[in-house]
């Protein structure tokens, strides 16, 4: 299929496009230019890759967690190529896009939630796909769920951040870290390439963000 | 030319199709003050949250309406700002993407613009150059508008606008958020002359306005009295008289001031009645001539939006230019989407004459 997956929930800028089988990528650290920079950088990612946008079958995003903003430029993005194009968009949880790429078959998914917290997926592979043990949350480092058994791979910007309360949380569950990781489009595409061949893309006004942190303000009724 | 406009730069998601030849021929508008009602005042990332639920079934709904489909569109305008940041974005997230998709322009618009240029889309619509009186919960301005992009500053509010003193008084009386409307309702009933507040800067012998220590004396009030209902009602009278002494008097200046004949009343208080009244009678009483927009475009809305874009799409195809009015920035790529929180009218270029 001729795909194309947008990655913006973190300070890079990740693309990727697929064109019978080959997949092309690119990744670059832009802070926060992502809105400046997206739709130039696809321009010159499907150039590369010789695809026309009107042979895209379908579109990928990273949906998050992640920056509230990035993950909303990323779903925007694809809302309007996949309304311009008609095509089906799907949206890939950027902790499983996280969790994708690792060699191992056990990985805790971790990235930087700020204010003291932690967005926290555990997923443990079977075959071809990834089962998620631990469902993603937003918590403290010190509240993450500890997934049953040993040689769990920490992963992620959580592991930068909260690396000792983290270790300390995880204990003998944790057999080695990676806090360089981070999501990319590659991995979005590569878990949206199956879904979408199956069918399971949606329609772009049903591709929307998943933000996990929902509480964003107190009402007027719940201020002290 | 057939033209597709999105507003999302505060708490309303405004969808219209505008084509060159036939007007406007489709719009919607979903508001989000009932989400933010029970917060007290727009909470920025819910706005944004909400916006990008709304994009693509109103574009869907519009588009319906006309007709169209995003095959059939030759530019798409969206709201580039000033606004809320987040709240932008997602409207020219879509949008720039939707044109690319399409291979046509995206073209940014300066809020105020639409505002400015929304009473041309009346029935009888004013020829340039006029006087507008841009008034809102975020703005209060008097312009000389020459014509698309030609604007010249002539006073503004040095500190709230007209309408925040509406949704602050509103709030000081417990009417909720937003308030102006309700201060307009209760101010029906108001007895004129109970309370005297002050006309600041009625007699500054220029063409700004302030607000703020309006704010303060409603809430000195307010502290003094018993707010039964006529109590409100009368405090609300007061306010509005105020806010609309001033108004009134400075937008007759600046007509004198600028030796036209012609008034354009834009912004969400260019709906209320009392105001209209007024600037109709003082009009009337000096000889000059005053355009309102409609009731539905005095608000946000993105017909606003899409005529605005398409007038100026139209001058740069005219002109073999494939950029719109807004000066470009250096750097980004022709693809690229940026928005203005803030971003001063007086910076944009202007487009080419109209016929």
């Amino acid at each position: 299929m001729n795909l194309i997956a947008i990655e913006t929930s973190t300070e890079r800028l990740s693309l990727a496009a697929s064109a019978g089988g080959r997949v092309r990528e690119s990744t670059r650290v832009v802070g926060q230019r992502h809105a400046e920079l997206v739709l130039d950088a696809l321009d010159a990612l499907l150039a590369e890759a010789g695809l026309d946008r009107r042979d895209l079958e379908g579109v990928a995003f990273g949906a998050g967690p992640g920056s509230f903003t990035g993950v909303r430029i990323a779903a925007g993005v694809a809302q309007g190529l996949a309304f311009g194009l008609g095509i089906p968009v799907l949206g890939v949880s950027t902790l499983e896009a996280l969790a994708e790429p690792a060699g191992a078959p056990r990985v805790i998914a971790c990235l930087d939630a700020r204010m003291g917290e932690v967005y926290c997926a555990a997923y443990e592979r079977s075959g071809e796909a990834w089962t998620a043990v631990a469902e993603p949350v937003v918590c403290p480092p010190e509240d993450v769920a500890v997934p049953a058994g040993r040689g769990w791979l920490g992963r992620g910007s959580g592991f930068a951040a909260y690396g000792d309360a983290l270790r300390a949380r995880l204990g003998d569950a944790l057999a080695a870290i990676e806090a360089e990781a981070f999501p990319t489009a590659a991995a979005v595409l590569r878990l949206a390439t199956p879904r979408l061949a199956a069918g399971a893309g949606v329609d772009p006004a049903d591709a929307q963000p998943v933000y996990v942190r929902d509480k964003v303000a107190l009402k007027t009724s719940e201020r002290g | 030319m057939l033209v597709l406009g999105i507003e999302t730069s505060c708490d309303e998601t405004g969808l219209a199709v505008y084509d060159t030849e036939r007007g406007l021929l489709a719009r919607a508008l979903h508001s989000q003050v009932a989400m933010h009602e029970a917060y007290g005042g727009v909470v920025p990332e819910l706005a944004s949250r909400d916006h990008i639920r709304r994009v693509v079934p109103l574009a869907r709904r519009v588009l319906g309406e006309a007709g169209a489909s995003p095959a059939d569109l030759d530019g798409i305008a969206y709201t580039e700002g000033p606004g809320l940041a987040g709240a932008l974005l997602v409207g020219a997230s879509v949008a720039a993407s939707l044109a690319y998709a399409r291979g046509i322009p995206a073209i940014g618009v300066h809020h105020l613009e639409g505002h400015l240029l929304s009473p041309l889309l009346a029935a009888r619509p004013p020829a340039f150059p006029f006087v507008a009186l841009l008034v809102s919960g975020g703005h209060t301005q008097l312009m000389r508008v020459a014509g698309v992009g030609r604007y010249r500053l002539l006073g503004e509010t040095l500190d709230d606008a007209a309408g925040e003193a509406f949704d602050k008084t509103a709030q000081l009386l417990g009417l909720g958020y937003p308030g102006g409307p309700a201060i307009a309702r209760l101010a029906e009933s108001g007895a004129e002359g109970r309370f005297r507040l002050p006309r600041p800067m009625h007699a500054s012998g220029d063409l700004d306005f302030s607000f703020s220590g309006l704010k303060t004396a409603v809430r000195d009030l307010v502290r003094g009295e018993i707010l039964d209902a006529q109590t409100k009602a009368d405090i609300a009278r007061a306010l509005q008289s105020a806010i609309v002494d001033v108004l009134v008097a400075k937008a007759a200046a600046a007509v004198r001031a600028t030796g036209l004949a012609r008034l354009v009343v834009a912004g969400g208080v260019g709906a209320n009645r009392h105001l209209r009244s007024r600037l109709d009678a003082e009009a009337a009483r000096c000889g000059f001539e005053v355009f309102y927009p409609e009731l539905e475009l005095c608000t946000d809305n993105g017909a606003m939006i899409a005529f605005a874009g398409a007038l100026r799409l139209a001058s740069a195809r005219d002109r073999g230019s494939a950029t719109g009015g807004a000066v470009a920035a250096e750097g980004p790529g022709p693809h690229a989407f940026t928005v203005r929180p803030r971003w001063d009218l007086a910076a944009l270029a202007p487009a080419a004459e109209l016929a």
